[in-house]
Order: C-alpha cells, then sequence, then structure tokens
C-alpha cells in the first residue's frame, strides 16, 4: 500500500517533529534499532503489537502476561467452589457474577499473549505441564464462606495493586487491558469487604471463622508479591512492563489495608508488624519464601487438584473447540 | 451482515462477488462504500471511532481518513475498517436487561453504617486519610 504521506506532504519532511515516529520500525541493522527502541520504551512510549521488539522484551512481556492469565483462570476454583453454598441469593449472584469477570480476564489476557506469538493450546499444555506457572494464593483451599471474604476484599487488594501500576505498562495492550480488569477488580474489592464487614458484625462464630481465614491467608499474602529484588536488576521494571518492585507493592497493600483491618477489630497475625515512622515503611516478620518456591512449583496443598480440574475441564469442552476450528460444511 | 442501503452501487455496474472489492483489477466503477475511521490521538490511547469515509477501496480510504483525521497532527494512527464488515449488536435485552445488577457495581455496596457498627463493637476509630483508596470508579475501564 501507498503510503498516505508520500502522495502529499502536510509538512515538508524536514519540519517534521521527527524524521519517523517510530524510528525502530525501520529496516535498520540491529543495533540502531534497538537502540530507537530503548530510548521509545524508556522516554514512556508504548509499544503495540506490529511493531518491532526484540525478542528479549517479546518473550518478557509474553510472559509476564501468561502468567496473570494463568492467575486469573486458576484463581476462580477456589471461588467456585462457594458458588453453591453462598449464604444468600444476591452473595451467589455476587460470587458468580465474579467467576465470570475473573475467566473474562483471563479471555483478556490470553490475547494479549496470543499477539506476541504463543497460541493459547499451548498455553494450556504448558500450565498443566508445570511448564508455566500461577499465583501462590490459589495454590489454597477454602476453608470456610471467610475465606470467599478474604479473598475477594484482600487477595483481590493485593493483586490490584500491582494490577493499577500495570495501566501504565510500557506494552500498549496490556495497559489498556489492565483499564477494564482494575475497573472490575474494584468492585470485588467491595464485595468482599462487605462480605468480611458482615461477619464482623455478626455472631461470635462468624467472627471467629474471619479470624481463623484471616490467620490462614495472610502468609500467603505477604508472599504473593514476591520476595526483595534488585530494581537496577529486573528487566521487566527497566522496560516498564511494570512499574514497581515487589516491595514496593507490598507497602502499599500494608499501608492502606493494615488500617482497615485493625478498625474492624481483626488481629493481624503478625507480632512485628508495625510501621516504622523514621524509615517511612512497614516492618514485618520475613514471609516464608521456601513455602512460597513450594507452592508456586504446584506443590501446595491444593495444585494438583485444581489442575486437574482444569485437565478434565479441558477434555470435556474440546468437543467445542474441535466444532468452532472445524471445516465448514458445504451447505446443503 | 449486508449494507447494500449504504453502498453506491452505479445501477449498470454488475454487483462484485463479496470478497472481491480488495482487487483493482476486478473493482466495477463508480462503487464508493463507506469506511469507518478510528484513530489514536497518541501513543499508547485506545483506538476511538472518530468518524468515516467514502471511497471505492481500504487504500483511498486511508488517504481521506488522513486528510480529514490526520491533517491537523491529532493522530497518531488510523485505522479504517469497511462498514459492511462491522457486524452490530444493539438489543437492549441483552446489553441492558432489566434486573437488579447492582452487585455488579460499586454502588451496590454501601458499608457505611456497617463500618460504624464494627468500629464500635470493636472500639476503635476511622483510619487517617493515609490509607487511601482502591476504589477506582473514576476509571470506567468497560465504557470508554
Amino acid at each position: 500500500m501507498t503510503d498516505p504521506l508520500a502522495l502529499d506532504p502536510v509538512l515538508p519532511p524536514r519540519e517534521r517533529s521527527e524524521p519517523s515516529a517510530r524510528r525502530w520500525n525501520e529496516d535498520l541493522p540491529h543495533d540502531e534499532r534497538f537502540e530507537h527502541f530503548e530510548a521509545h520504551v524508556l522516554g514512556g512510549g508504548k509499544i503495540e503489537p506490529n511493531d518491532w521488539m526484540p525478542d528479549e522484551y517479546r518473550t518478557a512481556v509474553l510472559r509476564f502476561v501468561e502468567m496473570h492469565a494463568n492467575s486469573e483462570l486458576m484463581g476462580v476454583l477456589p471461588e467456585r467452589e462457594w458458588i453453591m453454598r453462598a449464604p444468600t441469593l444476591r452473595r451467589k449472584l455476587a460470587l458468580t457474577s465474579k467467576v465470570q469477570d475473573e475467566v473474562g480476564h483471563a479471555q483478556l489476557l490470553y490475547r494479549v499473549a496470543e499477539d506476541l506469538g504463543k497460541s493459547r493450546e499451548a498455553m494450556f499444555d504448558d500450565l498443566l505441564a508445570g511448564k508455566t506457572k500461577f499465583h501462590n494464593v490459589f495454590h489454597y483451599p477454602t476453608e470456610t464462606w471467610a475465606d470467599i471474604g478474604i479473598i475477594a476484599w484482600l487477595v483481590d487488594a493485593a493483586a490490584i495493586v500491582a494490577q493499577q501500576a500495570l495501566r501504565d505498562s510500557s506494552y500498549g495492550p496490556y495497559a489498556r487491558t489492565m483499564q477494564k480488569i482494575c475497573w472490575e477488580e474494584s468492585v470485588h474489592i467491595m464485595h468482599g469487604r462487605d462480605v468480611v464487614v458482615t461477619l464482623v458484625n455478626g455472631t461470635p462464630a462468624q467472627r471467629a471463622i474471619l479470624q481463623d481465614a484471616l490467620n490462614r491467608w495472610w502468609g500467603p499474602l505477604m508472599q504473593m508479591h514476591g520476595p526483595r529484588s534488585d530494581r537496577t536488576k529486573d528487566r521487566d521494571l527497566h522496560w516498564r512492563i511494570k512499574a514497581k518492585t515487589s516491595e514496593e507493592l507490598r507497602q502499599e497493600f500494608l499501608t492502606i489495608y493494615v488500617p482497615r483491618l485493625l478498625e474492624l477489630g481483626l488481629t493481624i497475625p503478625d507480632p512485628a508488624l508495625r510501621f516504622d515512622a523514621g524509615a517511612g515503611e512497614w516492618r514485618y516478620t520475613d514471609p516464608d519464601w521456601n513455602e512460597l518456591r513450594t507452592v508456586v512449583t504446584n506443590h501446595g496443598p491444593k495444585s494438583q487438584e485444581r489442575l486437574e480440574f482444569r485437565r478434565l475441564n479441558r477434555e470435556a469442552t474440546a468437543w467445542v473447540r474441535a466444532a468452532i476450528l472445524a471445516e465448514p460444511r458445504a451447505a446443503a | 451482515m449486508t449494507d447494500d442501503g449504504n453502498r453506491m452501487i452505479d445501477e449498470g455496474a454488475p454487483v462484485p462477488p463479496p470478497g472481491d472489492l480488495d482487487d483493482p483489477s476486478r473493482r466495477p466503477a463508480g462503487v464508493l462504500e463507506p469506511f469507518e475511521v478510528f484513530r489514536q490521538e497518541k501513543d499508547g490511547d485506545p483506538m476511538r471511532h472518530g468518524g468515516n469515509v467514502l471511497a471505492p477501496d481500504p487504500e483511498l480510504a486511508l488517504h481521506y481518513a488522513r486528510e480529514m483525521f490526520g491533517r491537523r497532527g491529532e493522530s497518531v494512527r488510523l485505522w479504517v475498517v469497511r462498514r459492511a464488515d462491522i457486524n452490530v449488536l444493539e438489543d437492549l435485552d441483552l446489553l441492558q436487561p432489566p434486573l437488579d445488577r447492582s452487585f455488579k457495581k460499586p454502588g451496590g455496596y454501601v458499608m457505611r453504617d456497617k463500618l460504624a457498627a464494627a468500629r464500635s463493637r470493636a472500639g476503635t476509630s476511622k483510619p487517617g486519610a493515609r490509607a487511601g483508596s482502591h476504589a477506582t470508579t473514576d476509571r470506567r475501564g468497560g465504557a470508554q
């Protein structure tokens, strides 16, 4: 196709602001292209699917988005178990809706990942084979209805701290998808907090299951963002695929949610937790990083059961995919 | 979905079989079609609908689109899509069902009184402003 600018330039080329807005797409030697790419990304620019990108960047975005998509997909399984046991019709509707939302997020994110060059089938293969991971918090059992409140409020809150920062990702499709996802997650948080506050105002037994749920989930929540890392060595940060370190995200989570938990009269199961006003940050017992490693390599209490569920589900729905992909039959 | 009403067809010209409009050698003269134009205002923004142009093919549609939506540097990217290729859903029974779906929206959760009750039971006070907020109701991601 002819370049529309070639016919009748609006401005003579030398008066245009830049010779070309996307120099790294031009046919240049690799190193020169790479320099243009880096300058664009480090300057806050966005990368779109048809732009040239170094393989390292493509792989890094793909890994990040694929892990996020896997987590949305696997993350509905613990909650799904409680749809039939929700205490009221309204809670059942809200929980069903949340599960639908999360599966929808997985769909959006797998699309972003597919555009980077890996098929959805390959991503499911790798997830089921344990070659790719999903978030630690989705490897644990849900013991009571209070777990559903804690998950929807605090797990989604910990996730949204990270996701809000991703709305500024250098990969354009991911950043835009995150706008919609954050909007929906903010409703999940309200749903979860409403469940929690209702339990707090309930019977002693209800408060007891809530405190018990918090005690069990606090460790995984503190591990969720991962160990402290060196900002200068983090390639995802360097290329602005993500915007904050794991410790920054954890601190932000604590700043917002510790006061809200204390407000309800709940006890946070970490005697060392306190805000160090001098340093301007939270102090806490070092999370159990061995547990994190064990769990995310699919050795968590529910890892195999949930993967098996996904495996069975994939087999049971194989005929749907086959029907969609089949050659259309000649019209009768 | 066909959209012949929007197509300016020379009565005398044979109607091309679908799929042949991209091939200039097989395109009959005088057939203009609306193309919807989407524009990106700045790097990283979503593509938004800008308007439409009438053209015989996507290439000329892009030239027109550039004249209409790119002359003042107001776009960094343009897409044109043949209007006949757009499939529309506007059934309000499906899109706006008349049911109470407030549990899907932040407004469906009013916690002020419940929180006050919880505080009075626990003997705590309202957290300070430092607690910030995660209710991102200002970001209507689904309805841009």
